[in-house]
């Protein structure tokens, strides 16, 4: 009984990927035949991939979505580490309200039209820019750096004082390499927040072109606008069915979670237990 | 999770071990201009995490006055009139359209604190049955795995999947059965969304569920399988009582979300069931200042949303620790 509701779960998962991969890969005929959806392939070709990665709407989005992703994630990462660090050091010069001030943006969100207001402001609207600075900090990553952070052993930190180390020093030299498995973990987590923002790209990005994946994808895979030649690809003429396009959209905009999941995964358990239980 | 659990308790280290002091002495008065020199690099380091907290936490924060002007796009905030409480009249007036977003709120509220709720605890409850750990693993790891899907991927799917020309459909009708519509149908837009919070989040629920439970006393299964507990009676004594606070602790996080029903979730599926049936808080918001221009209105409804919010949260923490539980934070 237990394990046919497990099964049960774990098919519900599973089962619209493989509807959806199997689509993708699929010629006009089987699509045809089949009224619709695949779900196991039989002559799998890669036409839909290769015509909406040929340099059209989804090659770019997939760019920008890229650069957005990498360069959000290293600022991120710079900021938190910066800031849980500062926090971390016992006594340091106004690190309890600094900590409360964190702690305090994750009871109360200041309201989606004063933030509007704020990015405008900063002349940030329509810029790639508004993607990442405003999620730059996440309150609960700090904390969790902060905890990790926290239970190095003083007496290295100590030492390294001793041999004349500055604070900056002691964070390559010593809490860094220590820290790699909460930095993977933090780092990933927003890598994962970057890639699927959707919420402040519809507020913020107003330009088709500068539209990141999961914009394209919503218009032509939710909204289910048809793909016009030009939009897909320069120069083919006979497309794949629609279908596949939109599945293979779907497909590529999903596919970096799954590679990156299972490093996720390694180490989440552990990093979200430590946030949970101090929060 | 068991890493975690062998880990000695951290405060009692902390406390055991006083060579903080001797790096960083305690606060001392007059000693400001010292510690600023001393602490002058981790000011550094922190300077543009705190920045950035500033300017889109708390600045935004300020911008809640235009809650109480008559805020016009080609006017600065500053140079808006003050209005006093004008804008404040579609929530006491009782605007219908914002009565519409409220009342679809508070039943989405309901629906999810009673139904979706407790599901990642059975959820949890099943997992920690299943003997074999390898097969845990592959059944977690396939649970959790929604739980990093945007929504825009997770909407996509049902429509592919549930959708009147997706797959479900498509087969029935092949097989000339009738075929169902959940999508686009007004009447079931809360069983739809229902479903995708329930696909997307259950797995990653029980996470924290898991590791409540990995954290009780064998020792006490044991005695309670001694004077002759089954398996359902020792969930039922052992088990559930000891994962009560934290199970307290996330329903109080919840009831502080209660006007907060997913926004990316809604709007994307706004087009096809109309506003009627799937208008809530936030796209209100969204709908009436950002795409309608009542920039002040949709402000003022933010701005109270985001206080009773917090009241929320700290009234039902206080109603926690008269219940004797730790809440959120400690008195």
């Amino acid at each position: 009984m237990r394990g046919l509701i497990l099964t049960i779960g774990c098919a519900v998962v599973i089962l619209p990927f493989l509807a959806v991969v199997s689509t993708s890969l699929a010629t006009q005929e089987e699509v045809t035949e089949n009224g619709g959806f695949v779900l196991l392939v039989r002559e799998p070709t890669l036409a839909s991939y290769q015509a909406i990665l040929s340099g059209g709407v989804v090659t770019r989005a997939l760019l920008i979505s890229i650069i957005v992703t990498i360069a959000g994630t290293l600022l991120s990462l710079a900021c938190t580490i910066g800031l849980a660090y500062a926090l971390s050091r016992p006594g340091s010069l106004g690190s309890r309200p600094i900590l409360l001030a964190v702690l305090f943006t994750m009871l109360f969100s200041p309201g989606m039209i004063p933030m509007y207001l704020v990015v405008k402001q900063l002349g940030l609207l329509d810029n790639l820019l508004a993607l990442i600075l405003p999620v730059l900090i996440n309150a609960f990553n700090v904390i969790v750096m902060r905890e990790f952070f926290l239970d190095i052993p003083d007496e290295l930190m100590e030492s390294a004082r001793i041999d004349g180390a500055n604070d900056l020093r002691i964070l390559v030299r010593i809490v860094l390499p220590l820290s790699k498995a909460v930095i993977s973990v933090i780092g990933l987590f927003y890598a994962v927040g970057y890639w699927n923002a959707f919420f402040n790209a519809l507020l913020y990005i107003s330009s088709p072109e500068k539209w990141p994946l999961q914009l394209v994808l919503r218009t032509y895979v939710v909204n289910e606008t048809p793909m016009g030649v030009d939009q897909v690809s320069a120069g083919s003429d006979s497309l794949p069915p629609q279908l596949s396009i939109q599945m293979a959209i779907l497909v590529i905009s999903v596919v970096p979670i799954l590679l990156v999941y299972p490093f996720l995964q390694k180490h989440f358990t552990k990093g979200l237990m430590i946030g949970a239980v101090k929060g | 999770m068991s890493q975690l659990a062998e880990r000695p308790p951290r405060k009692s280290v902390r406390k055991g071990s006083p060579p903080a002091a001797t790096t960083r002495p305690a606060r001392r008065p007059g000693q400001t201009l010292a510690r600023w020199r001393r602490d002058r690099l981790l000011l550094l380091l922190a300077a543009p995490g705190v920045l950035v907290v500033l300017v889109f936490h708390y600045l935004p924060l300020l911008g809640n006055v235009i809650a109480f002007k008559g805020y016009l796009p080609f006017l600065t905030i500053a140079e808006s009139p003050w209005v006093g409480l004008d804008n404040f009249q579609v929530i006491f007036s009782g605007d219908p359209l914002f009565v519409n977003a409220l009342t679809n709120t508070l039943i989405i509220t309901l629906i999810q604190v009673l139904f979706v709720f407790p599901l990642p605890l059975a959820l949890a409850l099943l997992l920690n049955e299943v003997i074999s750990e390898r097969l845990k693993r592959i059944v977690q790891s396939v649970l959790y795995m929604p739980h990093f899907l945007s929504w825009v991927i997770v909407v996509a799917l049902f429509q592919q999947i549930l959708g009147n020309a997706g797959m479900v459909n498509t087969l029935l009708r092949e097989h000339d059965m009738t075929t169902f519509s959940i999508i686009g149908v007004p009447e079931l837009f809360e069983v739809l969304i229902t479903s995708q919070v329930i696909w997307k989040d259950t797995g990653w629920g029980t996470i924290i569920f898991l590791a409540a439970i990995s954290r009780v006393d064998t020792s006490l299964y044991e005695a309670a399988a001694m004077d002759g507990a089954g398996a359902l009676r020792r969930m039922w004594h052992v088990t559930l009582p000891a994962i009560r606070s934290v199970f307290i602790l996330l329903l109080i996080l919840r009831l502080g979300d209660a006007l907060t029903v997913g926004f990316e979730q809604i709007i994307l599926q706004q087009g096809a069931v109309g506003a009627t049936a799937s208008e809530v808080l936030d796209t209100y918001v969204y709908n009436h200042g950002i795409v309608g221009g009542n920039w002040g209105q949709a402000a003022a409804v933010g701005l109270t949303k985001g206080v009773i919010s917090v009241l929320l949260v700290l009234g039902a923490n206080t109603l926690a620790h008269k219940f004797g539980e730790r809440g959120v934070y400690q008195k």
